[in-house]
């Protein structure tokens, strides 16, 4: 009797469960989900349809996301993983975690991109930032950048996801010559340092005449601030992309929750707040085109990026050649 | 001796058991979830740079502190307490925080530069190798000065004056009374801030200048936040233990214990200091040291000041979770460290228990985090334990510091007072509270509000565990430079320096009015 | 009965030996060169030093595994007898009850002592705001709560003026007459042994004598007492 008592009750919260609105979590980094981030808008657009509760869990950044993602493996409570980059997808996709989306959506993102696994949400190009009337004529090249006096501060590709993608700009732009850049761009290195933050702090306080960056970067001071005085250089070369994705977990039991996500992810409730949130690109432009004040940036004539199973290669002796060159 | 092994010393044992679970057992967690290890010649390197960075930073901070901490107990002067006070701020500023301030003063277009400019001087750069050792001893000097200040002001009433009734001149005291003191205080001191460099990595990285100044713990973050390599990220700190095995113990080599025995708690006064040269040097040192740490506060601060307007509402609800966490870290961190005294000074595995207690000076936050993740994450969610596991692992990160400086002064109790407190049966609990927290009271105040300022400031674990519900203050600070937002940062990052640095004077100043009572 | 059963006390090159018996509520002194191990023997007695060999016996039972806060002892040192940030009263009060639970009637009691050693009143005070002679008076005060059945004075009142000193020692003499306990007193001054102690130990060249009449070893010193006392024996 006590056992059927038991099975009768462990069944009454087994429906009770089931009743209850379901809840569909999303890893993502933290400036995702910040006040002043995409996150809070999202999740409301989001609830009103889904008739869930979203729930964000969050780690420091796209690479702090995976390796997060990497610690918790088939255990994870995420259902949908947000935020990496495209230097990291091939890694992802190694983890086996990750199940096809199954989705074609049309994107506006300057280069094709299909992946099973992934789903691009928002993109832009790294660029050096700078002051107009500090830098009256900003360098066309990163050989132009060397030859000049200019000085700039850098991210560590070993620690940050910007650091990494001038690491893998070089070595699309430049394949085998790309040491003796980095050894002709050593003088102009004022430092090095471990994430994008206290790059653009320390431009922004004077230390440096350019800062890597995004071509967008300019868009948050022009329109958050009212200050016109940034651009961002573009290339003759080309410059290098970043294209933010997201991906559903295999171990999900929210499996639909998740492809609806990942489809309202490319509608304009969510597209729509990525401009002025998180200062990139929207992968899909919204139908009122971008808010004012992105039509003044620069657009690079050429998009570099390298495919994700290369970059993957590349990285390890990237930042080797790096090393080298930096430490004479 | 007779004494027993009470259930304060059982206590002690066990809290050093449990700091070396939590330390080790992490790396060991990290390490057993690892495939494979290896050690590069970049590792090779970087443990070059980091053990010659850290020598060299250490050795100027104490060096430096040695004429600072004279200059402040020979002297008396307005604004003397505020300014002991104040020293206590560069130690616990976030480090991002404090590099900005450092820039402001020292930077391509800091004040110095300025002023050079002005003056048709060549301007100096503050990046490379000496702009890391700058760096490390702006956070390190003056964490030095208070541990060699307490030092001084062991030196008991009694014997500065029969060294004066014996005609003593400054040499005479500073070999008879202060070197003594110096050879017991300064390998300490030494050794703790040698391991806090060990385990930087923000501050070489940026000044440095490139990758050359790369240290152990920049290849540990790289490891783990970046090629998951988590075999590579326990060798690392694996290699970080055992330079922190061989600085603590050849410390221990090198401490000689002085017995001043006990003064009645007379008032100090010194009968050596009075000549013009020596107040001059005073004056000097005193002005540059106060110098060199204020200017790039008064740069955070002004910058703040600016910010403070533009701060978002979560700054407010942040502000709140990080001094509950801070509270709570400090009440464990302050009991855990008493009772890891009164273990040491029972006897019985004293070094061992001692090491134990240093042991988290030389732990990579990120290892402890990450492992801490591995061992709960099966059990339960890690944001549901994000602030209690931050509180904890806090405490812990803070005990080398307090330990520190309290067992110094613990032994120096158990000096005079042993005896007496053994004959009168005065153990466990009731010793703990009529003679030891009294007696200490000062110190443990002081110790009270570093640790709580340094909890206030860390960021090593939180951003592991927490989701956006619970940041505490130097998360969000992170998160605004990460969106642009450098004026709100700023504006948040003097918000936490007011806070940490309220907490420490609180805590710093409730030990000493009722020592002074 | 105390009794030093075969005591040996090493401590690095040093070596001392006794080998006798103190019967209860008799009063001792302990007199010889200074480093002959007067201190370390009465050490010994309060458990701060464990023998070497031998035993330590107080009415037959071993005192070397009891801890010196249990042990059937109150000892005066020569400094450091009172915590510098208690009042007298809560160093009193020490005495009684380590966790310093006092009852009224242990306060009363506090109270008498304070009278009885001269310092009525004085309580509230701070050690600091003390003389040297109040300071012994109040750790006298101490030992005479806690009325253990030996007392060790390990020259407390070895900075004292001989007036003061006198007084000190005259109120030992009626505070142990009171309490009955057996005093062992280490002294180097051969006037303090025979106005306090019929029987005196002599503590030179790594042996503690039994101890022998005062008035005897004064008038007809053994030659390690002659050579310390000097002057004395012309």
């Amino acid at each position: 009797m006590n056992a059927s008592i038991l099975a009768a009750g462990i069944l009454t919260i087994a429906t009770m469960a089931m009743a209850e609105t379901p809840v569909l979590t999303v890893l993502t980094y933290d400036s995702f989900t910040a006040e002043w981030g995409p996150g809070p808008a999202i999740e409301k657009a989001f609830e009103a349809e889904c008739g869930c509760d979203l729930k964000f869990v969050t780690a420091g950044d796209g690479a702090a996301v995976l390796a997060r993602l990497k610690l918790e493996g088939t255990r994870s409570d995420a259902d949908v993983v947000l935020g990496l980059d495209t230097n990291l997808t091939a890694d992802a996709a190694a983890t086996g975690l990750f199940a096809p989306h199954g989705q074609t959506v049309a994107t506006n993102l300057p280069v094709a991109f299909n992946d099973p696994l992934f789903l691009p949400f928002d993109w832009g190009w790294f660029a050096f930032v700078y002051d107009k009337a500090k830098v009256p004529t900003p360098p066309k090249s990163f050989e132009d950048l060397a030859a000049s006096s200019l000085k700039i501060v850098i991210e560590d590709p070993r620690s940050s996801t910007p650091g990494l993608g001038l690491l893998m700009w070089v070595k699309a732009a430049y394949g085998d010559r790309a040491p003796e850049i980095w050894a002709a761009l050593a003088d102009n290195i004022v430092t090095v340092t471990p994430g994008w933050s206290e790059a653009y702090g320390l431009f922004l306080n004077g230390e440096a005449d350019m800062v890597l960056s995004y071509t967008t970067s300019p868009a948050y001071h022009l329109i958050a601030e009212k200050d016109d005085s940034k651009a961002a250089a573009a290339f003759d070369e080309g410059n290098y992309l970043q294209i933010e994705v997201a991906g559903k977990l295999a171990s999900s039991p929210h499996q639909e929750l998740a492809d609806k996500f990942l489809a309202f992810m490319l509608t304009e409730s969510f597209q729509g707040a990525i401009p002025e949130t998180n200062w990139m690109y929207p992968a899909v432009t919204p139908k009122d085109g971008l808010p004012k004040g992105f039509e003044t940036l620069v657009i690079p004539s050429k998009s570099l990026l390298l495919p994700a199973n290369e970059a993957q290669a590349l990285r390890a002796p990237s930042i080797e050649e790096w090393r080298a060159a930096l430490a004479r | 001796m007779a004494r027993r092994a009470g259930p304060v010393t059982r206590a002690g044992r066990a809290v050093a058991l449990g700091v070396a679970a939590l330390t080790l057992g992490t790396l060991l967690a990290v390490l057993l979830r690892a495939e494979t290890a290896s050690f590069g010649p970049a590792d090779w390197s970087a443990l070059r740079f980091t053990v010659l960075a850290a020598l060299t930073a250490a050795t100027l901070s104490v060096g430096l502190a040695v004429p600072a901490s004279r200059a402040l107990t020979r002297r008396r002067f307005p604004g003397r307490g505020l300014v002991i006070t104040l020293m206590g701020a560069p130690f616990l500023l976030p480090v991002v925080v404090a590099v900005l301030g450092l820039l402001a003063v020292f930077g391509r277009s800091g004040l110095i530069n300025r002023t050079f400019e002005v003056l048709g001087l060549s301007p100096v750069s503050i990046y490379g190798p000496h702009g890391v050792i700058l760096g490390l001893v702006f956070f390190n000097f003056p964490l030095a000065v208070r541990m060699v200040l307490s030092g001084w002001q062991a030196i008991p009433a009694e014997r500065l004056r029969l060294a004066a009734a014996l005609g003593f001149g400054p040499d005479a005291v500073f070999r008879h009374l202060e070197l003594p003191m110096l050879r017991q205080t300064l390998p300490g001191a030494f050794v703790a801030i040698f391991l806090v460099c060990l385990t930087s990595f923000a501050i070489p990285l940026t000044l440095g200048g490139g990758p050359r100044a790369t240290t152990l713990e920049l290849g540990i973050y790289q490891a783990l936040r970046f090629d998951y390599d988590l075999g590579r990220a326990a060798l690392l700190a694996a290699a970080q233990f055992a330079l922190c095995a061989v600085a603590v113990g050849l410390a221990a080599r090198l401490a000689l214990p002085t017995r001043f025995g006990a003064g009645l708690d007379r008032q100090v006064e010194r009968w050596d200091t009075r000549g013009w040269v020596l107040r001059l040097q005073d004056s000097v040192v005193l002005m540059l040291s106060c110098g060199f740490l204020m200017l790039p506060l008064a740069m955070i601060a002004l910058r703040g000041v600016e910010g403070l307007p533009e701060m978002p509402a979560s700054v407010w609800p942040a502000a709140l979770r990080s001094v509950l966490v801070a509270l709570v870290s400090t009440a464990l961190c302050m009991a855990a460290t008493v009772t890891l005294c009164a273990a040491i000074s029972a006897g019985p595995a004293a070094r061992w228990i001692e090491t134990a207690g240093m042991l988290p000076l030389a732990a990579s936050s990120l290892v402890l985090g990450t492992g801490l993740f591995i061992l709960v994450h099966p059990f339960a969610s890690p944001e549901r334990l994000a602030l209690p596991v931050t509180a904890l692992v806090n405490a812990a990160m803070a005990m080398p510091y307090a330990l520190r400086l309290i067992l110094p002064a613990h032994r120096e109790v158990e000096a005079a007072f042993g005896r007496l407190s053994d004959s009168l049966a005065l153990t466990g609990l009731a010793r703990l509270r009529w003679l030891i927290l009294p007696r200490l009271r000062p110190v443990i105040g002081f110790a009270s509000g570093v640790v709580a300022a340094l909890s206030m400031g860390d960021l090593g674990v939180i951003a592991l565990f927490a989701n956006e519900s619970q940041a505490t203050l130097p998360l969000v600070v992170q998160q605004l430079m990460g969106a642009y937002r450098m004026p709100a940062a700023a504006g948040a990052s003097l918000l936490l320096v007011g806070l940490s640095f309220a907490l420490f004077w609180i805590c710093d100043r409730g030990g000493r009015r009722h020592a002074a009572s | 009965m105390l009794r030093l059963d075969r005591l040996e006390i090493r401590q690095g090159d040093f070596r001392l030996n006794a080998d006798w018996q103190v019967a209860a509520g008799e009063r001792v002194a302990v007199i010889g060169p200074s480093g002959a191990g007067k201190s370390t023997l009465l050490m010994a007695i309060a458990g701060f030093i464990a023998p070497e060999r031998g035993d330590i016996l107080w009415e037959g039972r071993s005192l070397l595994q009891v801890a010196p806060g249990d042990r059937p002892v109150s000892t005066l040192f020569q400094d450091q007898n009172l915590f510098p940030h208690l009042t007298v009263a809560q160093n009193l009060g020490l005495g009684v009850s380590p966790a310093l639970r006092l009852a009224p009637v242990d306060r009363a009691r506090m109270e008498e002592a304070l009278i009885r050693v001269g310092l009525g009143g004085l309580g509230g005070r701070r050690p600091g705001e003390l003389s040297g002679g109040q300071q012994g008076r109040a750790a006298l005060a101490r030992a005479l709560l806690r009325a253990r059945p030996i007392l060790l004075l390990d020259e407390p009142f070895a900075a004292l003026g001989p007036a003061l000193k006198a007084d000190m020692l005259g109120l030992v003499s009626e505070i142990a007459g009171e309490t009955g306990a057996t005093v062992l007193m280490v002294t180097h001054d051969p006037a303090d042994a025979v106005a306090f102690a019929p029987r005196t130990a002599v503590v030179a060249g790594g042996i503690a004598s039994p101890p022998a009449d005062t008035a005897d070893l004064m008038r007809n010193p053994p030659p390690a007492l002659a050579e310390y006392l000097g002057r004395f024996r012309a």
